[in-house]
């Protein structure tokens, strides 16, 4: 009795996207405080980049997955993210409410990514490919040349705020812990991640989201179907920069400074790896890679160095392992860890299957 | 003036690596639709190859025919092996391998050859001219680097327009199901046309590295202005990448040599967006249909 009541009211609230995504978001939310309250600082730390990371990662799937457009200028956005960040943050006395500035990263990433966004709507394939490496490999330059104002090479030191006061209380009441600036940041990127994660799910159930697939799938179909074509890809360049905005500015406390070396090529296609390998559209694949962009490197390196590698080598192994993960991926699972793991799942579950086209399976 | 001067001729030079790189890249986007971006590492990789034989006592020579072989080597097995499985696939799948590429590579030069900047030789002197006790920004090695590209070009136009196997790869290039009906071997042929696009490639790797420093992500600017110059030129056109990767270079040294060096890359970005926006296929393009 009382489980079929129980029954009842998960189907209730899963009735609706909106609901079943919040409800998803509280559970996150809850898992959180348990991880973050019962792991050390250093782990903490980890997990805070794992958080921006996360973020950077999710932003992108949903461009890539459900848009089609693959941006590997992803870095670049993060890093004008990381600077607006830092430029509010650095020697100044009385910073900013948090809140606003991550508002003001995103923001300017937005206005950033529209007219990035504007460009590569008219392009596909090779152009926005070739286009975006080449903002990838621009925007360091930038930050070099205006060195006065940008900090050049060397960056900007970024102060890490403190914890306002209802903050620690509210959470001193719930665990019985202290919060320090590490955990205080992991809260920070982890919120972030969860809402932006919640928003972003929303929006791939809805109307927009069905329109972005749309166009992905079809321009020509879309556009009969009263789509406009220009308009979604825009919008999901803009959507997706704003979470690489969100994710620099977590990035820029994290690390403490907003450095040219920082934003390199490397990190925008480790954030590509991340999502073909999480596959592209799913968020909770996103997480995944953003977990393994993390906690991998140090697993990998310490294994090279028990086989003997010197550290300097040891250190290349993780982009080895990213570089082999993007190649096997495409060659063997092209629908990455969760889709792979998704078809198989339905191919068991409904013994007849519909046959998957090629081309569809690719692009989940 | 001499500024002028110096600027123009460093940017011609330049100008014709670029031209040497985007070339590469065209030849692998007409026979496979692919752009290659792995052909950046793939050209430092066989630039190492290089410096290894020349530090081991061997003249120079020995050194830079060595990176062209193994430059050979490299691009057919790449293709046989990995881009073979991806060809007639949808095309993000292609980009997404040719990246994982880039960083696979990329990790095996830092493991093997270590990151540090080392310094490669270059066969020619690397001072200017002197011409009436003014010296031009020509250098020995400069030279070598224009001549070196225009044979190799001139190779290319022999190969594919006089000869019959250049007949088969373009064939195969225009369309593989009508050249396999008529006995092209099209899947030798596009193995071959990435090895040739590799050499190219190599070739440009020594020129970029020649009496400089040799590092694993040297080579990363480049592919960008490889890929800006081959769009300049409309990404299906050998002659349009070479005029393409000129003009490219030349901009690019104005903004080196006038406004910042580190703006170089901003500004091929601003030409590569503007070539995009006005004329997505390219300056020398026509009209075409498309096909829905």
């Amino acid at each position: 009795m009382s489980r079929v009541a129980f029954g009842s009211v998960i189907g209730h609230l899963r009735r609706t996207p909106l609901r079943r995504n919040l409800i998803g978001g509280l559970i996150g939310l809850v898992v959180v405080v348990l991880v973050l309250e019962s792991v050390g600082p250093f782990r903490q730390g980890q997990f805070a980049t794992m958080a921006y990371l996360g973020i950077a990662v999710g932003g992108l799937t949903v461009l890539t997955g459900l848009n089609g457009q693959l941006s590997l200028g992803h870095g670049a956005l993060m890093a004008v993210g990381a600077y607006t960040a830092a430029l509010m943050l650095h020697d100044v006395d009385k910073p900013l409410p948090l809140p606003v500035v991550m508002l003001l990263s995103v923001l300017v990433t937005v206005v950033v990514g529209a007219v990035v966004g504007v460009a590569a709507a008219r392009l596909h394939g090779p152009y926005i490919a070739g286009a975006t490496l080449a903002l990838a490999v621009a925007v360091p330059g930038i930050a070099s040349f205006f060195g006065d104002n940008l900090g050049g090479e060397q960056g900007l030191s970024v102060s890490t705020p403190e914890a306002p006061g209802w903050f620690a209380d509210a959470v001193y009441f719930l665990t019985a812990h202290d919060v320090t600036g590490t955990k205080y940041l992991a809260y920070v990127g982890w919120f972030g991640l969860i809402i932006s994660f919640v928003l972003l799910a929303n929006l791939s159930a809805s109307r927009v989201g069905r329109t972005w697939r749309a166009v992905r799938d079809d321009e020509v179909a879309a556009e009969l179907a009263g789509i406009n074509v220009g308009r979604a890809r825009v919008m999901a360049f803009v959507v997706s920069a704003a979470c690489a905005g969100l994710a620099g500015g977590v990035m820029a406390m994290v690390v403490r400074i907003a450095a040219p070396s920082g934003f390199t090529l490397a990190l925008s296609l480790s954030l590509l790896t991340a999502v073909v390998l999480g596959g592209l559209g799913s968020l909770f694949g996103a997480l995944i890679g953003a977990a393994l962009l993390t906690f991998l490197p140090q697993t990998i390196t310490g294994l090279g160095q028990s086989l003997g590698l010197s550290d300097l080598q040891s250190a290349q192994l993780a982009p080895l392992v990213y570089g082999l993960t993007l190649v096997l991926v495409i060659l063997l699972a092209p629908a990455g860890l969760v889709g792979t793991i998704r078809n198989a799942w339905r191919r068991r579950q409904s013994p007849d299957p519909a046959p998957i086209h090629p081309q569809q399976e690719a692009m989940q | 003036m001499q500024q002028l001067l110096t600027t123009s001729l460093t940017g011609l030079t330049l100008g014709m690596v670029y031209a040497a790189f985007a070339l590469a890249l065209v030849l692998i986007w007409r026979s496979t639709r692919i752009v290659n971006f792995a052909q950046a590492p793939m050209a430092m990789i066989t630039t190492y190859v290089a410096l290894v034989v020349v530090n081991a006592g061997m003249s120079y020579w020995i050194g830079f025919a060595a990176a062209l072989v193994s430059g050979l080597v490299l691009g057919a097995v790449i293709e046989r092996v990995v881009i073979r499985q991806v060809e007639g696939k949808p095309e993000i799948n292609a980009i997404i391998l040719t990246l994982g590429l880039f960083v696979v590579i990329h990790a095996v030069a830092a493991i093997i050859f270590g990151s540090s900047f080392r310094s490669f030789p270059a066969p020619f002197g690397l001072r200017g001219f002197e011409a009436g006790g003014v010296t031009i920004a020509l250098t020995g090695f400069a030279v070598f680097s224009i001549c070196s590209v225009a044979v190799v070009m001139l190779l290319l136009v022999a190969l594919f327009q006089h000869t019959d196997i250049g007949l088969k790869m373009r064939a195969s290039a225009f369309n593989q199901e009508v050249s396999r009906m008529l006995g092209v071997r099209v899947t030798r042929m596009l193995t071959l046309g990435w090895a040739l696009a590799a050499v190219v490639g190599s070739l440009s790797g020594l020129l970029i590295a020649g009496g400089s420093l040799v590092y694993p992500s040297y080579m990363d600017s480049v592919v960008v202005y490889g890929f800006v110059a081959a769009v300049l030129g409309g990404l299906d056109s050998p002659g349009g990448a070479v005029v393409g990767g000129l003009l490219l270079g030349v901009s690019l040294s104005f903004v080196s040599g006038y406004v910042g060096s580190e703006l170089v890359a901003v500004a091929a970005l601003a030409i590569l967006i503007v070539v995009l926006l006005v004329r997505p296929a390219g300056l020398f393009s026509h009209a075409t249909a498309r096909r829905v």
